[in-house]
């Protein structure tokens, strides 16, 4: 499967070269209906861009394409300035980490066969592959003595969340797609895993899109954040400008966060060290299984 | 006689039928799944096929099993074995449950794993060999379960076609109204079949991860397999019991009732409704028929035990196939015999034959004959060397049949004889694909088309006079039945017998409205 267009993954540099265009991009669904019209955004190397907007807004699609699970109907969407209709469509996913809100683990394999899936698509010797296992658990804080062996089903939201990361993760590659990687985890969870998410994007220096309908995920996570509505893109704005502008749709986003969290977001936004870290879904200890 | 009895002196038999079983439903088994398996896969990657592919396999689970046989035994290379026969049907009747199973299991993966597979960069061929298929598995296997058991089932029809199995001994105990030999064949099956759903079942739950390491499974449960194994026994040997009292009847009705049978054959439908109506015409009897008995055995051993008290056989088939005599030429002699020892041997009255003689006829297309100008086989021999010959399996393999026939006349034909079902013979002589076929004297076809009997001028044939068969102990209770019988005697030709036979099996017509037209048209009845 290694074509000249997929170098190994590992001798990418951490820090990438990757960049992402969307250039007058229209995507019209099989039944017909226009989910992105005139869609044009430039994702730079080594940012973290939110597509934010409320459901429907075409943010999934939109992040589909980059990967080619889906097709651009007119237009084009160019990864490391190449199209990504004349990639390869299997070296180009496998270029792209990917990471959905339902995790989609396989169920019939163990959280160590789950993490190696690309490693041994590459075909990569065993004690390697065995090493990088054990390596992205500690990535992303989980024990690997003891969640190698586990299956699936054996655990919780948040540490399933994990798992889906670190075999996003486990070729490294440039380029992280996340689809609502938090969505399903009950907000305590969430708010711990977005955390530890925030601390490992800064030491990975990936380009990584991330959709989201939730404010405090958008201005927490990303550098900048699209504003998405009905297909069409809104406004561009970093986190900051994000939380102090006047267009109407993300005054109203954020008035309804500042509602919510009296003291501010920007306030929980810099504070990555909370107690609760203490209870990282990773630990072995006593308290580690605690959490449903 | 006694189940265990019968068991312990036929153990190496029954063991050997055993394993003729297991090797037929094995082969089937292996066959359904590599068929079924991909067609489920494309059922499940290309939804517009579900409906021709599972609509196809749903009708032939429908069709039933020997009239399947009857579709596959004209095919060409299939047709040409019993086992080949039984194989390909019990095939395509494992066929559905493993295609519905595998579809079914690979369309229920959840999209979210699909979904992240593709995005990981799986080719769609890793996709279905790395993620669908194992998690299809269980459900697959389901699938292949319950079709197996359901084959071991089923595969005791294929005695009907001659490839063995322990269906023959339920088909023995069948003719032989003998329920021991039917469990000698069913028991067995049955054990197969519970023995088949516990490996299943262990195999299934093996290949659950979750089910392997999550919960323990809750007491009682692991008993599932053989519980449902137990109630597919139970059908199997339920199943063989009616099919036996269902065949053989549960002995006649009333005092004054007659059990008219017959052979499952249209002829022999014929006759015993000319046998009925004459009955019903003549005494106050009440006649009940049990009519397409399968075969000379069945209607036999049906008459010995009393549950028909009348049917028509013919001669020569009484003198070879029942009373294991060699054959004989003249036809009085034949008959005398077949009289005298079955008054003896079975206590049954041979009565006076209805006249015409359905032996076996060399037939060759009209215009051959005019043109060669020929009347008897003799005359034919001369030609043969240039002509194809077809023959039924009967008659290939009867000692009255082929061998004799070609050695009594000195015949060789162009090349070996075709092997074809009797009802193809006359469709093949006349579309000269055969020059030459072996029918019977009294075929219907023989009155409608330009076909022509050649003389059996060294009388190779043995007669077949077709003679109304009565029980003692019935005629000893009912003496008016004699005279109403006699009065059948000699009133049938050939040329009326084939044109009955023409009527019903040409054209369609019901058979007791032949059979009244006849009898009016000949003062009877």
């Amino acid at each position: 499967m290694t074509s000249p267009d997929a170098p190994p993954r590992a001798s990418v540099p951490p820090s990438g070269n990757s960049v992402i265009e969307f250039r007058g991009v229209h995507y019209r669904a099989p039944t017909g209906y226009t989910v992105l019209n005139h869609f044009d955004l430039r994702i730079e190397s080594g940012e973290t861009m939110v597509l934010f907007g409320r459901s429907g807004a075409g943010k999934t699609t939109a992040l589909k394409l980059i990967n080619r699970l889906l097709e651009p109907t007119a237009g084009e969407v160019r990864v490391d300035d190449r199209a990504t209709a004349e990639w390869d469509a299997i070296s180009l996913r496998r270029h792209i980490g990917y990471v959905i809100q339902e995790t989609g683990l396989f169920p019939h394999y163990t959280v160590e066969q789950n993490v190696s899936v690309t490693p041994r698509l590459e075909s990569w010797p065993r004690p390697r592959i065995r090493r990088r296992a054990e390596e992205l658990l500690a990535l992303v804080g989980l024990d690997a003595g003891a969640f190698l062996g586990r299956y699936p089903h054996e655990l919780s939201g948040g540490q399933r969340q994990r798992v889906g990361l670190a075999r996003a993760l486990a070729a490294d590659p440039p380029i992280l797609l996340m689809d609502e990687p938090f969505g399903a985890l009950d907000p305590l969870t969430r708010m711990e895993v977005r955390r530890e998410f925030q601390q490992l994007q800064t030491r990975l220096r990936k380009t990584i899109v991330i959709v989201t309908h939730d404010v405090a995920e958008a201005v927490e996570l990303g550098t900048r954040i699209a504003l998405m509505e009905a297909g069409e893109l809104r406004s561009i704005h970093s986190a900051k400008e994000f939380l102090r502008s006047d267009e109407p749709i993300a005054a109203a986003y954020v008035a309804q966060i500042r509602g919510l969290a009296p003291n501010g977001i920007e306030g929980g936004a810099q504070t990555p060290n909370t107690p609760d870290e203490a209870d990282r879904a990773g630990n072995p200890g006593p308290s580690g299984r605690s959490r449903s | 006689m006694n189940l265990a009895g019968y068991f312990a002196r036929n153990s190496s038999q029954i063991l050997q039928a055993t394993g003729e079983h297991i090797w037929l439903s094995g082969i089937s088994m292996v066959l359904a799944v590599l068929i079924g398996v991909p067609l489920g896969m494309l059922v499940a990657r290309r939804p517009w096929t579900s409906k021709p592919i599972l609509g196809t396999a749903n009708i032939a689970e429908t069709i039933p099993s020997l009239a399947l046989f009857g579709f596959l035994l004209p095919l060409p290379w299939l047709g040409a074995r019993g086992d080949r026969i039984a194989i390909a049907a019990l095939t395509v009747y494992a066929l559905l449950p493993i295609i519905r199973n595998t579809a079914a299991g690979i369309t229920s993966v959840d999209p979210a794993v699909r979904e992240a597979a593709r995005g990981m960069g799986m080719t769609e061929g890793q996709i279905l060999r790395r993620v669908e298929m194992p998690l299809a598995l269980p459900t697959i296997l389901a699938g292949v379960r319950v079709a197996t058991v359901w084959t071991i089932g089923i595969a005791t029809i294929a005695a009907a076609v001659g490839a063995g199995g322990l269906g023959e001994y339920i088909f023995r105990g069948l003719a032989m109204v003998d329920n021991d030999v039917i469990l000698a064949g069913a028991i067995p099956a049955a054990a197969l079949a519970i023995i088949a759903d516990i490996l299943f079942g262990l195999l299934e739950r093996h290949m659950r991860p979750e089910r392997r390491r999550a919960k323990p499974q809750p007491a009682g449960r692991p008993r599932g397999g053989l519980g449902s194994g137990a109630g597919i026994a139970a059908a199997v040997v339920l199943l063989a019991m009616l099919t036996c009292t269902g065949l053989a009847g549960c002995g006649s009705g009333g005092k004054d009732t007659i059990v008219v049978g017959s052979k499952n054959f249209p002829e022999q439908a014929l006759l015993g409704e000319i046998l009925a109506q004459e009955i019903e015409a003549h005494t106050h009897l009440h006649v009940e028929r049990k009519f397409y008995l399968a075969g000379t055995f069945i209607c036999q051993q049906a008459m010995l035990a009393g549950r028909i008290d009348t049917y028509v056989e013919y001669t020569g088939t009484a003198l070879t196939a029942i009373l294991k005599d060699p054959i004989e030429q003249n036809s009085q002699s034949v008959f005398d015999k077949v009289r005298q020892q079955y008054q003896q041997r079975f206590h049954f009255t041979v009565l006076p034959s209805l006249g015409f003689n359905n032996t076996f006829a060399i037939v060759i297309r009209g215009p051959d004959a005019r043109r060669l100008d020929l009347q008897t086989i003799s005359q034919a021999a001369k030609y043969t060397p240039k002509w194809i010959a077809g023959f039924g399996y009967e008659f290939m393999g009867r000692p009255d049949g082929y061998t004799g026939l070609v050695k009594t006349y000195g015949l060789k034909f162009a090349g070996p004889p075709k092997i074809l079902d009797l009802g193809l013979l006359y469709r093949a002589l006349l579309d000269r694909e055969v020059d030459l076929v072996a029918g019977n004297s009294t075929d219907g076809l023989l009155s409608a088309r330009d076909l022509t009997v050649l003389a059996d001028d060294k009388h190779y044939f043995p007669p077949y006079q077709a003679v109304p068969i009565v029980r003692d102990q019935t005629l000893a209770r009912h003496p008016e039945l004699r005279a109403a019988i006699d009065a059948l005697a000699g009133k049938i030709s050939d040329a009326q017998m084939q044109k009955m036979n023409y009527e019903v099996v040409g054209q369609h017509r019901d058979i007791s409205q032949v059979a009244r037209e006849f009898l009016r048209a000949n003062g009877l009845g």
